[in-house]
C-alpha cells in the first residue's frame, strides 16, 4: 500500500485517495470541431505503460482535491507529486 | 514408560502441569510446553497421515515450517479451529486436539492403502484422473478428495470472539526477536527513535536463548546467559515496544506491513472471557529491520518421513528448551556443522548419538569436540534406507563415490528410534521477497540471499546468511550502525567465540543403490510429493518452476514449501542441467503463516459490516410497519403492509391511494448538492444536456448528465435558489459519485470557473406529497402560502414557515401527479412528517414506499438511471431528444452523440410493452425477440421496468429494443421457461400523455 504525499495535506494512507487515469489528457476546448477519431484519441485512448506514468489522483478522503503523481508502474516507486496545472517534472 | 523429559529447563515450569487431550487420549505436560513438545515428552511421535499416500507421520520441526503436526484444535465447540501447527500452540489447560488427517484413526488409516498403490499416483495424479466425465466431479471426484484429503473442518457456527485491528507508525519496526532483533532493537531505541520489536514466539531470544555451551560464547559469557542480560535491559527502553505472540503476515509496499498478535489463543476456552483474541497491527514504519532467522533444510533420501524424522534443531530444541529428548538411542544425518550442536547437547546429557556425514571430513572445532566427547561419525555416507511403521527403528547406510552422485560398498544397518537430520539452512526471504525485494543465490552454501533494495529496509541476522554467531553480531551491529545513521554503539568490541564453519557438501537428492521410481523421498512432506514427480514433471514436459510446482503441488501447502522449495529447486536445477540461480524462486505471497477470517475483518461484522445511513424519519416507518430495501447505504421504506399484506397488495393499495387522493414519500435519501458562485450557471450549462441561463430565480428544471462517451450518468431536478445560488438533487446512488465528477470538471478542466459545490444531503429531510388532495394538505400546512397556479406553478420553488421554521417547498412531481416536496433541516424531518400525516388523515394521505414510486412513475413513463439505463444508452436512445440542447456548443458527452456508434439507427432504445393479456406482468431482465422459430434466436433486447398498474387495471412494462423507436404497435415475443409471452410495443407513457393531472 502506497503512502502517498498529496501537495496539500502531506503524506496518507493509499486507502485515502482514488487513481483517476492518465494525467494530461485535456479535454479538447472545441469538441465539435473534431473528428470521430480525433474525440476517439481523446475519449479511450490511454497508455498503460510498463515503467515511469503520469497520474491523476485525488485524495477522495481528505481534502478533495485533485493532483498528479509520477509512478514507476514495474516497482511503485512515486517520484513526484505536483499540483494540478503545474508542468510535470523533467525526466 | 520410558521418561523423555530428561531434565529441568527454565523455560518449562514443571511444577505447574497442564493437562490436555490428543486424539482421545489425556496427557500431562507442563506450563510452557508448546502441544508438539507435550506430546514428544509423552512419546507421541505419530500424530497425522500424509496427504496422499496416508503415511504415518510425526511432529518434525519446532515452528511455524511444521509440514505434519497439523491438527484441529477443540473440536466440537464453537472456537474450533482447523490447520492449527502442534508446534504453535502453546499448550494450555483442557487443550483438545486431534490429527486432522487420518481417518478412523492415527494408527490405523484406510487411506493407507493409497501408499500401496503409490505407483499409481504419480505427479498430476488429480489433474489426470479426476477429469472426466465432468458430471462427476461434483457428486464423487470432489467429495473424494476432500474426505480422503483430510483438510479439517470449519467450524459450523458464527465466530463468538472478538477481533480488533490497529493502526500504529513507527520509525523502525524490527521483525524477529532472535539475536539479530534484540541488538537492532537495542541500537535504535537507545538512538532515540521509536521502535516496534514483534517476535511471533511468547518469548525473546530466538534459538541463542537455549545455546549454553562450551561452544559458543559472547564477552566470555554464555551466548544464552548474555542474551538474557541483553533482553533484560531491552524491556526497560522507554522508546521500545515489544510484542511477542506476535506474527508478521505481510509486507507491503512504503514499507506498509501487517502483523497479527496472539492475545488470547494461548489461554484456556473458559479464560479467554470474550475478551480479544486476536488483533492485527497495520504498521507504516519509516524503516524496517528484518531478521526472520533461517530455517533449517531436510536431507532428501528414501523413506526421510518416518515418525522420529526430525530436523536436527528442533532436537536441539526439545532438548535444551523444553527439556524433552526426542529419542534415547539418536542418529544425526547432516551434510554440514550446525547439526553437531545437537550432537553436543545429547552427549553431554548423557543420550546416546551417533553420526552420519555426507562431508569427507571436517576439521571445524564443533566437529572436534563431539569427536572428544566419544560421538560415533560416519563420514562420506549417507542413508539408503530407514524402517520401523508408526517410528523409525532402524536405518540402512552406505558410503558416498568420490562425486556424491552415486553409493559404494556395503550396507550398514543402524538401529535409532529418532533420526535428526540437517541439510543446512535456509535463510527466510518471504518477508524481504513480499515487500518487492530481489535475491542472489550464494553458491557456496547453495542459499538465496536478500540484495538489498532501497534505504528503509534491510535485513540482518540469519535471514540475511549470516549463521555464525561472529558474524551475526559483527554484521548486525555493522549493519544497522549504518542503515540508522549511528556512529558507534556497545556491541562495537564484542568478543565472540564460535565454533562452527560454513562448510557444507549440498546433494539435493542423495543417491541410492535401489532405482529412483522405487524410492520415496520426500520433498514436500505436508501435499507429498516426491523427488519421483518432480523428475516426472520435467519429463512431461514442464519447465518453468512455476509450472512444476502446480503440476506436482510441491510447495503448495498451508506451510507454503517452507521446508520444501530449495530441494525441490535444486532437483529442477540438477535435472534439467541448470543452474540454481539463474532458475529462480517461486513467488512468496502474504500471509506468510495462514490467518484467520476474524483478524483481517475485525470489528467490521454483524452490523458494522457496512455503514447504514437513515434518514430523519427512519424511526416513524419503522413504527408503522414499513419493509425496507437497501439503496446504497441507505434503509429506504419499501412498503408500508397494512396486517398481513404481502408486497403486491400493498404496492397496489399504496399506488392507488397516491393518484385517487393523496400519497407521501419519504425523499431525504435523493443526493443534494449546493452550488453557488458568479459561474454556477454557466458550469450547469456544462454539465447538463439542457440549458440553465434563462431559468428564473425561484424556477425548477429537470435535467440529465452524461458521461463524456454520452451515456446517460444521472438526473435530477435542479432549483435555482439565488442568482447565483442553485440546489441540485441525483439520484440516492449516485450522489457521491455526481460530487466527485463535478468536482473533478471543477478543478481540472474549468479551474477558471467561479463554483463551489457542497453535499448537503444530510442537512435536510424532504416530505414528497402528491396527488389530488396534496395543494390542499399542503394549504393547511402552511396557511400563509398561495398555492394557486398562477403564484406557484408547476416547477417553481417558495420558501415558507411551520412554527418559525424555515422550508423549501418544490412543486415538482415524479409521479405524474400535482405534486410538492417540502424540504426542512434534518433535525425537523420527523415532525415535518408527522405534521404531514396528520393534516393528511382528512385526505387519506398514504405513505408509500419506493415501490410505489418505481410503480407511479412507470405509468408515466420517466425513467430511472440505472434500471431503465445501463450505462449504455444516450438521451436519443430513451427517445429524450427534447432535453437535449441543439444550441448549447458544448456539454459534457456532446460530441459523443453523433459519433457513428451513437448515432446507429438500431440501437437499443426505451418503450413501452403491452401484454396481450393484460394481467400478465412481465419479469424485468427478461429477454425480447421477434421470432422464436428462426434458429439461433436474436435476442433483441430486454424488460427494464414491469408492473401491474391499479390505477390503468393492466400490465406495463418499460424495455429497451433494437430499433425500438420504429416499432411501435408490434408484435414481439418474451420467451420464459414454459411459456411465450406475447407483447405489443407500445408510448412508453402509459398514463395522461397530456400532463392534465400534475394541474389538477
Ligand atoms: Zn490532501
Amino acid at each position: 500500500m502506497f503512502l502517498i504525499n498529496c501537495p496539500y495535506c502531506g503524506k496518507r494512507d493509499q486507502s485515502e485517495f482514488s487513481c483517476g487515469g492518465e494525467a494530461h489528457i485535456v479535454r479538447p476546448k472545441q469538441p465539435t470541431e473534431l473528428s470521430d477519431d480525433q474525440w476517439a484519441e481523446y475519449l479511450f485512448m490511454r497508455k498503460n505503460i510498463k515503467g515511469v506514468q503520469f497520474e491523476r489522483w485525488n485524495h477522495a478522503h481528505g481534502c478533495r482535491k485533485w493532483f498528479n503523481m509520477v509512478r514507476d508502474t514495474s516497482n511503485d516507486k512515486i517520484h513526484a507529486v505536483y499540483k494540478m496545472g503545474e508542468k510535470p517534472p523533467v525526466e | 514408560m520410558k521418561k523423555f523429559r530428561v531434565y529441568k529447563t527454565k523455560h518449562v515450569d514443571q511444577t505447574k502441569t497442564v493437562s490436555f487431550n490428543f486424539d482421545g487420549k489425556s496427557y500431562h505436560g507442563f506450563d510452557g510446553d508448546t502441544l508438539a513438545s507435550a506430546l514428544l515428552s509423552n512419546g507421541v511421535h505419530l500424530v497425522g497421515r500424509s496427504f496422499k499416500y496416508h503415511r504415518p507421520r510425526g511432529i518434525m520441526s519446532c515452528g511455524s515450517e511444521e509440514p505434519n503436526a497439523i491438527c484441529q484444535i477443540n473440536e466440537d465447540t464453537d472456537l474450533t479451529e482447523p490447520n492449527v501447527r502442534a508446534t504453535e500452540i502453546e499448550l494450555y489447560e483442557g487443550l483438545k486436539a486431534s490429527s486432522q488427517n487420518c481417518w478412523p484413526s492415527v494408527n490405523f488409516d484406510i487411506g493407507g492403502i493409497n501408499n500401496f498403490i503409490s505407483q499409481f499416483i504419480p505427479a498430476g495424479f488429480y489433474y489426470k484422473t479426476f477429469m472426466w466425465p465432468k458430471s462427476f466431479w461434483k457428486k464423487i471426484y470432489e467429495p473424494l478428495i476432500r474426505w480422503s484429503a483430510g483438510l479439517g473442518k470449519s467450524p459450523t457456527k458464527p465466530d463468538p470472539e472478538l477481533y480488533d485491528h490497529k493502526h500504529v507508525h513507527c520509525d523502525v519496526l524490527i521483525i524477529g526477536g532472535g539475536i539479530s532483533g534484540i541488538i537492532a532493537s537495542k541500537i535504535a531505541a537507545k538512538n532515540n527513535l521509536k521502535t516496534i520489536l514483534i517476535e511471533d514466539k511468547n518469548i525473546l531470544g530466538g534459538s541463542t536463548i537455549f545455546q549454553k555451551n562450551e561452544n559458543y560464547k559472547i564477552n566470555n559469557k554464555y551466548s544464552s546467559e548474555w542474551l538474557d542480560e541483553e533482553i533484560a535491559e531491552l524491556q526497560k527502553l522507554d522508546n521500545l515496544t515489544i510484542k511477542t505472540r506476535t506474527s508478521l503476515a505481510a509486507y507491503h509496499s512504503y514499507n506498509y506491513l501487517l502483523a497479527k498478535e496472539s492475545i488470547s489463543d494461548h489461554l484456556p476456552l473458559d479464560k479467554k472471557n470474550g475478551g480479544i483474541r486476536q488483533r492485527l497491527w497495520k504498521i507504516r514504519a519509516d524503516k524496517v529491520l528484518v531478521a526472520t532467522g533461517a530455517i533449517e533444510r531436510p536431507l532428501v533420501f528414501n523413506n526421510n518421513d518416518r515418525p522420529g524424522i526430525m530436523l536436527a534443531n528442533s532436537v536441539k530444541k526439545y532438548l535444551d528448551f523444553y527439556g524433552v529428548s526426542c529419542g534415547f538411542n539418536n542418529v544425526i544425518f547432516t551434510n554440514n556443522d550446525s547439526a553437531y550442536e545437537t550432537a553436543v547437547s545429547l552427549k553431554e546429557k548423557g543420550i546416546s548419538v551417533e553420526i552420519i556425514d555426507i562431508r569427507k571430513k571436517s576439521n571445524s572445532k564443533i566437529v572436534k569436540n563431539a569427536e572428544k566427547l566419544g560421538v560415533k561419525i560416519y563420514w562420506n555416507s549417507t542413508i539408503v534406507n530407514t524402517f520401523g511403521h508408526r517410528k523409525i527403528n532402524s536405518i540402512e547406510i552406505m558410503n558416498l563415490s568420490e562425486d556424491g552422485s552415486n553409493v559404494v560398498g556395503d550396507k550398514n544397518r543402524i538401529n535409532c528410534d529418532c533420526l535428526a537430520v540437517s541439510g543446512g539452512w535456509t535463510p527466510m526471504v518471504h518477508m524481504h521477497t513480499q515487500s518487492g525485494g530481489k535475491l542472489y543465490f550464494r553458491e557456496n552454501d547453495q542459499t538465496f540471499i536478500p540484495t538489498e533494495i532501497d534505504e528503509n529496509h534491510i535485513n540482518v541476522g540469519s535471514c540475511n546468511g549470516d549463521f555464525e554467531l561472529e558474524e551475526i553480531i559483527n554484521n548486525t551491529n555493522k549493519k544497522v550502525k549504518n542503515f540508522l545513521r549511528v556512529s558507534e554503539t556497545e556491541f562495537d568490541n564484542t568478543s565472540v567465540l564460535n565454533s562452527k564453519e560454513l562448510d557444507k557438501r549440498n546433494i539435493w537428492l542423495l543417491p541410492n543403490y535401489i532405482s529412483e521410481g522405487k524410492c520415496k523421498s520426500f520433498i514436500d512432506f505436508q501435499n507429498d510429493s516426491t523427488a519421483k514427480d518432480i523428475k516426472l514433471a520435467l519429463r512431461e514436459g514442464f519447465k518453468s518452476i512455476e509450472h512444476v510446482k502446480r503440476y506436482t503441488t510441491t510447495g503448495m501447502a498451508t506451510d507454503q514449501g517452507k521446508l520444501s522449495n530449495m530441494h525441490a529447486l535444486g532437483i529442477i536445477a540438477d535435472t534439467a542441467g541448470v543452474k540454481m540461480g539463474k532458475l529462480g524462486t517461486t513467488t512468496f505471497r502474504p500471509p506468510f503463516t495462514p490467518l484467520t477470517f476474524g483478524s483481517i475483518v475485525g470489528r467490521s461484522v454483524g452490523k458494522f459490516f457496512d455503514i447504514i445511513r437513515k434518514t430523519s424519519i427512519h424511526e416513524w416507518h419503522s413504527q408503522n410497519n414499513a419493509k425496507f430495501e437497501n439503496v446504497g447505504q441507505w434503509k429506504r421504506p419499501w412498503y408500508y403492509p397494512i396486517n398481513d399484506e404481502g408486497l403486491h397488495d400493498a404496492v397496489q393499495r399504496e399506488s392507488k391511494a397516491a393518484r385517487d387522493s393523496a400519497g407521501i414519500l419519504d425523499a431525504s435519501t435523493l443526493g443534494k448538492i449546493d452550488i453557488q458562485g458568479t459561474d454556477a450557471s454557466e458550469f450547469l450549462n456544462r454539465v447538463y444536456t439542457n440549458a440553465w441561463s434563462k431559468l428564473g430565480i425561484g424556477k425548477c428544471r429537470y435535467g440529465l448528465m452524461l458521461n463524456e462517451d454520452g451515456m446517460v450518468y444521472d438526473d435530477g431536478v435542479t432549483t435555482r435558489l439565488g442568482e447565483n445560488h442553485y440546489l441540485m438533487t441525483t439520484t440516492t446512488g449516485g450522489a457521491a459519485n455526481v460530487l466527485s465528477k463535478l468536482e473533478d470538471y471543477l478543478q481540472t478542466e474549468w479551474p477558471e470557473l467561479d463554483v463551489y459545490l457542497t453535499s448537503v444531503t444530510d442537512h435536510y429531510s424532504t416530505a414528497s406529497i402528491c396527488g389530488p388532495n396534496s395543494k390542499k394538505i399542503l394549504t393547511k400546512i402552511f396557511p400563509d402560502t398561495d398555492f394557486s397556479d398562477e403564484a406557484f406553478p408547476h416547477m417553481s420553488y417558495q420558501n415558507a414557515k411551520i412554527d418559525e421554521i424555515n422550508c423549501r417547498i418544490m412543486r415538482i412531481s415524479f409521479t405524474g401527479e400535482l405534486s410538492y416536496e417540502i424540504n426542512i433541516e434534518s433535525k425537523y424531518g420527523k415532525s415535518l412528517w408527522e405534521k404531514c400525516i396528520e393534516v393528511g388523515k382528512e385526505f387519506k394521505i398514504t405513505p408509500y414506499g419506493t415501490e410505489t414510486m418505481h410503480l407511479l412513475r412507470a405509468e408515466k413513463g420517466f425513467i430511472i438511471v440505472g434500471q431503465d439505463t445501463d450505462g449504455t444508452m444516450t438521451p436519443i436512445d430513451l427517445q429524450m431528444d427534447w432535453i437535449v440542447s441543439k444550441k448549447k456548443y458544448d456539454f459534457i458527452g456532446k460530441r459523443s452523440l453523433y459519433r457513428s456508434d451513437t448515432i446507429r439507427e438500431d440501437r437499443k432504445q426505451l418503450v413501452g410493452l403491452l401484454t396481450d393479456d393484460p394481467n400478465e406482468v412481465l419479469e424485468e431482465g427478461a429477454q425480447i425477440v421477434s421470432d422464436v422459430n428462426k434458429k439461433p434466436i436474436e435476442m433483441i433486447g430486454h424488460v427494464t421496468s414491469s408492473y401491474f398498474s391499479p390505477n390503468l387495471n393492466k400490465s406495463i412494462a418499460l424495455a429497451v429494443v433494437k430499433s425500438g423507436k420504429k416499432m411501435n404497435g408490434q408484435k414481439l415475443i418474451v420467451p420464459m421457461e414454459n411459456k411465450n409471452i406475447n407483447v405489443t410495443v407500445s408510448d412508453s407513457v402509459f398514463l395522461d400523455k397530456e400532463n392534465k393531472r400534475i394541474y389538477a
